[in-house]
Formats: C-alpha cells, structure tokens, sequence
C-alpha cells in the first residue's frame, strides 16, 4: 500500500475521528437535535436516550455505573471540576493537596489558582523513569490532605504511574483520588474499582472521538464523592455541571469508548509491535540517542527519544511531512523546554533535542519505516551541521565547556 | 510555525557548512550560544593579513531552523568583507533578510555575536588589543 504524505504521528495531541465515530454521531447535528433536558416531547427524549447510552458505554469501559459520569467540555474542564469541585465541597475538612510535578497544565495550574485561595499543594517529584516514590506520597500525606490528584499516564513520555498502588494508600487514609484519565483510557485497561480511584478526567479526542467533549467519573458510593459546580446555570448533570448538553460530542465519546473496549487488546498488542520497531530501528541506526522515561511502566503507544546534539525543531524542519511533536524550548511559546523531561533530570541540553513519537489506530508497518528513514536520514544531516556532534567526537567534554550563552 | 521561504532555504541547503584548522593563525573561530539554551553556533573564518579581507567562512550550528539560517546568512555575507566591513553587519540586517518573527530575533543576534567573537579571536592570534566585546566558548 503506497504512503499517504503528511503521516500523522502525534497522537498524543490529538486523534483524528474514527469513521465508525463520526457516523454515530451525524443523526445528531441533523433529524435528532433535540435538547437533552426537553422531558415533554419526542425530540429530546431521543436526545436523552442517546445521551444515558453513551453514559453506559463509559462506564462499562472503566467500571462505573452510568450515573457516575458527567459530561463536560474536554478533559481541561473535568480536571478543573475535579480539583476545585473537590477542594470547595471539603474545605472544613482540609486544604492540602497532593499532587505531582509531570502533570499537565490543567492540574498544575488549577492547584497553583487553589493555592491563591489558601490551599496548600505539595507538588510530588518524579524518579528518573517518570514516576513518583510511594513513600514520598506517604510522607506527604497529613491531616490536612483531603485529594491526592495524579495522572494515569503522561502526555509527553507515556510514562504509567502506580494507579493502583496510589489508591490503595488514599483509601487507607480516607482521602479522595483523582486520576488523570486522558492518555490512558481506552488505550490500557483503566477499572475504577480495582484502582480505587473516585474520580477520572476522560477526553474523546485522544480516543478517536470529537474535541469539545469530556466526562468526569465521580464515584458514587463507597465512598460518596461531592463536587460543587464550578459552572452553575440549569442544574444539569446532577447539579455538577450546568449547561446543555453536546449530544453529538456525547456520542461520539460513548461510541469511541464502546470501540476502545472492543479493541483495546488487540490494538495495544499492534502499537506495541509499532513502537518496539521503530525504537529499534532508530537505535540500530543512530548512536547517541537516549529513550527520556521508563519503557516499561509506559504506555505501547508512546516513545519519546533525545537525538544528541540536534535541536529538536530543526529536526522537525527536516521531516516536515510527519507529525510529530518536540520538548524544544523553540516549539514552545515561553521558550523553556519540557518541563516534564527537567522534572526527570534530563538536562535541558538533550532536553531540546527530544522528540515525542505516538503512534495510533491508523497507523502502519510502513509508515513506521517511513518514519525510521526520515528520522535518520535527518538526524544525520543535522549532526553534519552540528558544532556539538564535532566536538562530542573529537573527545570534548561539553558538559565542562564554559559556554557564553547571549 | 510557519519559516519564510530564505530561512528554508538556507535550512535545505546551508552555505559553507565546515570547519576550518583552529590553529591556524590566520583563521579565527567564534563558538557562542550554549547547548542548554537550545543554540550554539561555530563561525570560522580565514582573514588576509595583509588586506584584511575575509577569504574564506566556514560554519556548524546546533538550534532551531532560524539560527542555522541566521548563521549560513552570516557566513555568506562576511566573504569577501574586510574585518571593519564585517564587524559593521547588525543582528537587525539578518532579521530583516530572512523574514525573522520576533521569537527568532534570539538567533540573529547570536550570528552577529559570532561573527564578532570569531574577528576577536583571529586578533588575539595577530596580538592585536581589541576592547573584549564578544569572546568564545572556552574550555575549562
């Protein structure tokens, strides 16, 4: 099969629709618009019964009963509903919370708002392979603490944190979970009971499904988990989450979680397979490349490589017909590299030189070695063109060079 | 983010990409940026005693698509200048020709610093005293 240009391998950003999705969800922009809450006629009954359906495929997908999940906007918002929702309702009871340094902005800055308003935020570092230290939690934990938030999996190197582990220490000390669900649902099996998690951000489009649409798991029972809104209006969604609802988002998002269920473990078997030769491939071509985070407690779909002594951006120049994303300070809008590689002790040098690969459902055995040979291919011009490549050869140490930045 | 066509132009096909002899006395060499900014340039240059002239301009740099730009411009601009000529092009001239956005403006301006380091360090070579305005990468 030829190759279709540009190949989109930046999954992790985002995720085009599956078809099956798409199609779902088109009665709904057309004959079925009705709005959700109308209760006194057909049109939003119809509307209703498409909404409490894709309430159920979201649930069965991560263990939760239908009427734990409310829909919001996105993950951003869920994330915001979660924390703020959590730290408003239980104020009287405490103003800590836990949480950790490679979170995406949506946590790490609410937390940083919540501690404006006079909550304390302990910020949890990472080990070198991306993931936090159980004892470092258990000392953090005081009275005081009333939710612990962590990420399933990171956005920039995939790396899986102990979900599980973490749950149990929350529930042993009565304190309220929240996971960010965004890059591990539908891909790794995500079961809300197991992992003892009360609550979870989920997004549709990292899951083949439609941006604008999100859900919140918010554990009903066992124990009962209270939110105040952050949204307040017509008292939908329990009173969580005021605002009429996006049906055809909804579902979208149910279809994509129902296909997510159906197919996860063949799928994660396939990007696996993907990932594994495209690492080895780079790795057997190029000398000095570095995988940033743990590749075992890592998502199949993930990969994310330091090319030393080639920045980042300019690597992304010479394969401008793959998407793909970089932790250069130069992709970035504050001109600082990934603050989640700094956070594991990469040094800001091969910080910039990191790229982030993820693959997903569409992608093929012949993209990947199309992929392999562009990298390369780039890698190795960029290193012709690289003063630190010629001096890191000639037995320089850059490390102890007394650069004169401008 | 979108580049101007020069800046992809010189990324596809950079002028002078190469290394002159260090030791040689006639060649100065200017290493500026530092690798955890992102950036670093080398610009090598091989000045005529007797004229001044700059006959040959060699460069390698590790940054962003703009500052290999920025310093495959510079070398192209300082052939065939006199010292004085070269020390005259501003970070403003490079920014101006290839079309920079204002967060690029970084790379232009180590270009210039590199061009300026590399006629210092060819006059420490000639033992001529020259006010220290940009000097290079040393090491320790």
């Amino acid at each position: 099969m030829a190759i279709q240009l540009p190949i989109y391998m930046d999954n992790h950003a985002t995720t085009p629709v599956d078809p099956r999705v798409l199609e779902a969800m088109l009665p709904y922009f057309g004959e079925k618009f009705g709005n959700a809450a109308s209760r006194n006629h057909s049109f939003g009954w119809t509307a209703e019964e498409a909404v409490e359906n894709a309430r159920g495929q979201i649930a069965r997908l991560i263990n939760a009963t239908p009427k734990e999940i409310i829909f919001t906007s996105g993950a951003t918002e869920s994330n915001n509903l979660a924390i703020k929702g959590a730290a408003e309702m239980y104020r009287e009871k405490g103003n800590h919370i836990i949480t950790q340094v490679t979170e995406h902005k949506a946590v790490l800055d609410t937390c940083k708002r919540l501690e404006k308003y006079g909550f304390e935020v302990t910020y949890l570092p990472v080990e070198k392979d991306g993931r936090i230290n159980l004892d470092d939690l258990r000392r953090a934990i005081t009275p005081k603490t009333i939710l612990i938030s962590i990420m399933y999996a990171n956005n920039e190197i995939g790396v899986v944190q102990p979900i599980a582990e973490i749950g149990k220490i929350a529930k042993e000390k009565g304190i309220f979970f929240h996971v960010d669900g965004v890059q591990a649902v539908g891909k790794i099996p995500v079961d809300v009971q197991k992992d003892n998690i009360d609550l979870l951000s989920v997004s549709a489009h990292k899951i083949y499904g439609p941006k604008g649409c999100g859900a919140l798991y918010v554990r009903r029972r066992n124990p009962r988990v209270q939110l105040s809104a952050i949204i307040d209006g017509g008292g939908h969604e329990r009173g969580m989450r005021s605002g009429t609802l996006n049906v055809p988002g909804i579902v979208g998002l149910g279809k994509a979680c129902e296909l997510c269920q159906n197919e996860m473990a063949q799928e994660s078997e396939q990007l696996r397979r993907l990932r594994e030769r495209l690492k080895e491939e780079i790795f057997s071509q190029l000398d000095e490349v570095y995988v940033n985070g743990s590749m075992i407690h890592r998502l199949p779909h993930n990969l994310n490589i330091s090319f030393a002594f080639v920045e980042g951006e300019s690597l992304l120049m010479g394969i401008n017909d793959v998407a793909v994303s970089s932790g250069s300070a130069c992709t970035s809008a504050t001109l600082e590299p990934s603050y989640v590689l700094k956070a594991l002790g990469v040094g800001e040098d091969l910080a910039h030189t990191s790229i982030r690969f993820g693959l997903g459902r569409f992608n093929t055995e012949e993209e990947v070695d199309y992929v392999v040979s562009r990298v390369v291919e780039t890698v190795r011009r960029l290193r012709e063109l690289s003063p630190l490549y010629e001096m890191a050869k000639e037995g320089i140490d850059l490390s102890k060079m007394n650069w004169k930045a401008s | 983010m979108a580049y101007s066509d020069k800046v992809i132009d010189h990324y596809n096909h950079p002028r002078n990409v190469g290394s002159l002899p260090k030791e040689d006395p006639n060649v100065g060499t200017g290493l500026v940026g530092a690798p955890e900014c992102g950036d670093v340039m080398k610009l090598q240059m091989k000045i005529n005693p007797e004229t001044q002239v700059i006959e040959e301009a060699k460069f390698k740099t590790f940054g962003c698509g703009s500052a290999i730009a920025s310093s495959s411009l510079a070398t192209e601009w300082v052939k065939g200048k006199t010292v004085d000529e070269a020390l005259a092009i501003q970070n403003t001239d490079i920014v101006r020709e290839l079309s920079l956005p204002p967060v690029k403006i970084h790379c232009s301006v180590l270009a210039e610093d590199a061009i300026k380091a590399a006629i210092v360090d060819w006059k420490k070579k000639k033992g001529v005293e020259t006010p220290a305005t940009q000097s290079s990468a040393t090491h320790d």
